[in-house]
């Protein structure tokens, strides 16, 4: 397989994965062998400082792997992790300790992420007790104040504040040590419109005044459209496409056929084209060749049976026989 | 008319939860009932079949003519020969309204055999032929096959079916796509488009996605805890929102070219019913136009350019920037 | 809602406050008041009854129950009364002590084996599945034959007999807890796995743990009764509930309320350690206690 070097995104690159791939087994046992998909295949990213990289695609595309292989969760099956130039794929003990200062994450649902029996306090001060350092005085309350919440809220449980308000905690919680780095898994997949743009609009006044670096994971690509500045589009495992520029149009038929699926809220343009068909197959009886060329309305022979090379476009890189011509 | 609802209020216990709360719809069309969760939409639903009696709620005033009949004092016998005959649900979780233990093809012939009274066979040739116009691949096959052998999209397309089996004349959804992947979403939504159109049904779609509102829908009813805030065409509404809530809702939606920190939310949350104020408008601690008339007087109906709006200082008629979206 | 709010450890705030809030419901109130004045009683037993109560007084037995003997007296002239409050102090002791050593072992064995998982956990769980595979009395009279009759060896049996129980429970919370997001998010924070066991896993498993142990010793109470009865309990002439039933049994028509009042007795606390636990279940969960407050 060829491959395009992805582009080194701005000068000083703060996370680098090359060819990083992850495989789960599930099932077996007696008299039935166990049965394996790859939830990342051979995946290359580099997210620069300061930037707000996308990850978009649908369920089962691997997005919520990639969060957790880059926050070194869990362990790749092969392929390279660097921060900030230092290899981290394989740290331990205190050295992985000291890369958790630097990256954070912030989880989809924000009842399941903080635990039931701890205060709004017990949450923000955990990151210091976790690493065993004295939480700084004031430190909680800056960090209420930071993303918005009254300083009374310290004294909450969870369960007493709206979902909204929770996820609130769990991003003051990541920012705990001033990261550089922050993974954001579907933050606001789980919340109302109204409150979602609310959650946004703080991510992005926290970017510019931290100088945070985000690794924005979603399944909505009108979100990520506005919110980042550079897009990864993936599909069970790979990434098909990257557009340097969010507003850039689509080279890769998948991309297309999501931005196509995203409506618009203005009944004046109603999308007339017929949505994508089929259904996403399971990964675990991937077909041979391109993923997506049994839903591909732009499929050639040739992607039933190869699997596309990544090749550089004028809007970023693409994994396709057949892409769509600016 | 085929529904036509009128101050319907509805209270469980001491809470009022829906305060004279009016729509209409007609065969051929597509109602959306939008707002945040808490705002009042599922209970609607329940409230427009009797369900929400099986929850403590109690109809207080208001009519729900179906087809010339008012519903909410027919008795419970009545109601259960209308429901799932001429009257279909559509959940949020197409799981939730499957039998595990039965295949796809029994479960949609029995409504037809129950409330059409057709024979066996009969019956399953006209589940294969409502499957094939759902453009579900191989229907027969998918007769055959047991829930959890179908993805989401199938199912929720099985549920679908079975609205039909009977020949329901209205279809109340209940967030039909929101568990839905993106693609699979925009399938979904373009099938229940065409189904109102050709088969002359009305639909009722419970939502908070703008986008599918601004896609399909003719008419829109905006709720705000438990009251109608603003309601009309769709295309009016759009145009030119008139009550505040309606346009912070519609710019909660991230669009093409929009500027970054355009997305900003509404402030706040929607209120718990406990907390419900009576004379005042509802919304008025989260809106930017309200002052001290909004916190003491209910904002009157007023009608206008074919829009209903509940508001003391609504927008300009037809202006073009939702001003609080600015 | 106070903004000093307590820290979360192995024993937060909630528990401890848990018994006392399981007081202010019904069913709460009756079977804990209950409980305690037993206790009490059997605290205070020397002061509270002239008698002794292992001292015979051959004229004066068999006597009904009557003014200055409430519950009557035994076959020995002892006091009844006397010797049931005595007898609360073993039965009592015995099983609560039995199953609280029970209980933390329990907790330990089965917290480590869901949370470490692999060859240790299934190691751990052949043995547990083993007694689990018998009732509590056989395993209990194996061990009591084993150790020989009397306090030590009821203690023992009792204790072995419940922890499998405690073992396979702590290990199910343990398990399915390890897998929530919070303890990712914890993992994520650089928290160690002995951290999240004790400052996530072992206080989100406490509350039914706890119940499932309060509830345990309305059966060990029966338990102990049983071995007592049998004769293999605590030796005469201490006072134990079943030992008394056992004496009674053959007076059933000559002195019928020397088996119906330590009958009664071991009937009444099991219920009331019953409603109690469910009582304490449903103050144990942190929403209703927030809500209560």
């Amino acid at each position: 397989m060829t491959k395009a070097a992805e582009p080194s995104a701005g000068a000083d690159p703060i996370l680098a994965l090359s060819g990083l791939t992850r495989r789960f087994q599930s099932g077996g046992g007696f008299l039935r062998p166990a049965r394996s998909m790859t939830a990342v295949r051979d995946l290359d990213l580099t997210v620069a400082r300061g930037d707000c990289v996308g990850v978009v695609g649908e369920s089962g595309c691997g997005k919520s792997t990639l969060a957790r292989l880059a926050m070194r969760l869990i362990e790749p099956s092969a392929g390279r992790i660097l921060f900030e130039g230092a290899d981290v794929t394989h740290i331990r003990g205190r050295r992985l300790r000291a890369l958790r200062k630097k990256l954070q994450m912030v989880f989809q649902d924000p009842y399941a992420s903080l635990d039931p029996r701890y205060t709004v306090r017990d949450c923000l001060e955990e990151p210091f007790r976790a690493l065993g350092e004295k939480v700084p005085a004031g430190r909680v309350e800056q960090l209420l104040d930071q993303v918005g919440l009254p300083r009374a809220f310290a004294g909450n449980y969870p369960h007493q504040m709206s979902g909204g308000q929770r996820q609130r905690v769990g991003i003051a919680r990541a920012l705990a040590y001033r990261p550089d780095l922050i993974v954001l898994d579907e933050p606001t997949a789980s919340l109302d419109v109204s409150i979602q743009a609310q959650i946004i609009a703080l991510l992005q006044d926290l970017q510019r005044q931290h100088g945070l670096t985000y690794l924005f994971i979603s399944h909505d690509l009108g979100l990520v459209r506005y919110f980042c500045s550079r897009i990864v589009v993936m599909y069970l495992g790979s990434v098909v496409e990257v557009l340097e520029d969010p507003q850039a149009a689509p080279a890769h038929p998948y991309t297309a056929a999501l931005m196509a699926s995203s409506f618009t809220p203005d009944p004046t343009a109603r999308a007339t084209i017929a949505p994508m068909e089929g259904e996403i197959p399971s990964p675990f009886a991937l077909p041979p060749g391109c993923p997506f060329a049994p839903r591909c309305p732009r499929a050639l022979d040739r992607c039933r049976s190869a699997y596309p090379p990544t090749v550089p476009t004028a809007r970023g890189r693409v994994a396709c026989f057949n892409p769509i011509e600016a | 008319m085929l529904l036509e609802v009128k101050d319907l209020s509805l209270s469980i216990g001491i809470l009022r939860l829906l305060d004279r709360v009016s729509f209409a719809v007609d065969r051929g069309q597509v109602l959306g009932l939008v707002g945040e969760s808490g705002s009042g939409k599922s209970l609607t639903a329940l409230a427009l079949t009797g369900l929400v009696r099986r929850i403590g709620g109690v109809v207080t005033g208001g009519v729900i003519l179906f087809d010339g009949q008012d519903l909410a004092g027919l008795p419970e016998p009545a109601l259960r020969r209308l429901r799932g005959k001429r009257i279909a649900f559509i959940t949020q979780n197409p799981m939730s309204a499957l039998d595990a233990l039965k295949t796809i093809g029994d479960q949609v012939d029995q409504v037809a055999r129950l409330h059409l009274g057709l024979s066996r066979r009969a019956a399953r040739a006209r589940t294969v032929e409502i499957l094939t116009r759902l453009r579900i691949p191989d229907a027969a096959q998918v007769a055959r096959a047991y829930p959890h052998q179908l993805s989401g999209g199938m199912k929720q397309r099985v549920v679908i079916a079975m609205a039909l089996a009977a020949d329901a004349e209205l279809i109340i959804a209940d967030e039909p796509t929101t568990a839905l992947d993106v693609t699979v979403q925009a399938q979904i939504v373009m099938i229940l488009a065409d189904l109102v159109r050709q088969r002359q049904i009305g639909l009722i779609l419970i939502t908070h996605d703008m986008g599918v509102v601004a896609q399909i829908c003719d008419l829109v009813c905006v709720l705000y805890a438990g009251r109608v805030a603003e309601s009309g065409p769709v295309e009016t509404l759009f145009a030119a929102p008139r009550h505040p809530y309606s346009a912070a809702l519609i710019g909660c939606i991230p669009r093409e070219g929009m500027a970054p920190g355009a997305l900003k939310g509404i402030p706040g949350g929607v209120p718990s019913a406990a907390a419900y104020g009576d004379a005042c408008c509802r919304f008025a601690e989260r809106c930017p136009r309200a002052d001290a008339l909004c916190r003491r007087t209910r904002p009157p109906e007023r009608i206008e350019g074919g829009m209903t709006v509940a508001c003391h200082h609504p927008l300009p008629l037809l202006s073009a920037a939702p001003e609080v979206a600015r | 809602m106070t903004a000093a709010a307590p820290r979360p450890g192995l024993l937060p705030a909630v528990l401890r406050s848990a018994p006392v809030l399981a007081f202010t419901s019904w069913k709460g109130a009756i079977a804990g008041s209950f409980l305690l004045l037993l206790i009490l009683g059997a605290l205070l037993a020397p002061w509270l009854t002239p008698y002794e109560y292992d001292v015979q007084n051959l004229p004066g037995a068999f006597q009904p129950p009557s003014l200055a003997h409430p519950m009557g007296t035994d076959e020995f002239g002892r006091d009844l009364l006397t010797r049931i409050l005595y007898g609360a102090r073993t039965s009592l002791s015995v099983s609560g002590v039995a199953i609280a050593i029970s209980l933390f072992c329990g907790m330990v064995l089965g917290a480590s084996a869901g949370y470490l998982g692999g060859r240790f956990d299934r190691a751990v769980m052949v043995v547990v599945d083993l007694t689990w595979a018998f009732p509590e009395i056989l395993v209990a009279l194996m061990l009591v034959a084993i150790i020989g009759p009397g306090t030590t060896g009821t203690l023992v049996a009792i204790c072995v007999a419940y922890l499998a129980q405690f073992t396979r429970l702590t290990r199910a919370q343990v398990m399915s807890l390890k897998s929530e997001t919070f303890v990712e998010a914890a993992r994520g924070m650089g928290a160690s796995g002995t951290a999240i066991l004790f400052r996530h896993l072992l206080p989100n498993c406490l509350g039914p743990v706890l119940v499932a142990g309060m509830l345990a010793t309305g059966d060990a109470i029966i338990l102990e009764a049983t071995l007592g009865f049998f004769g293999l309990g605590a030796q005469p002439p201490t006072p134990s509930w079943g030992g008394m039933m056992s004496s009674g049994s053959g007076l059933l028509f000559k002195g019928p309320w020397i088996i119906l009042f330590p009958g009664l007795c071991i009937a009444l606390t099991v219920v009331a350690i019953n409603l109690f636990g469910d009582a304490l279940l449903h103050k144990l969960d942190i929403r209703e206690r927030v809500r209560s407050a």
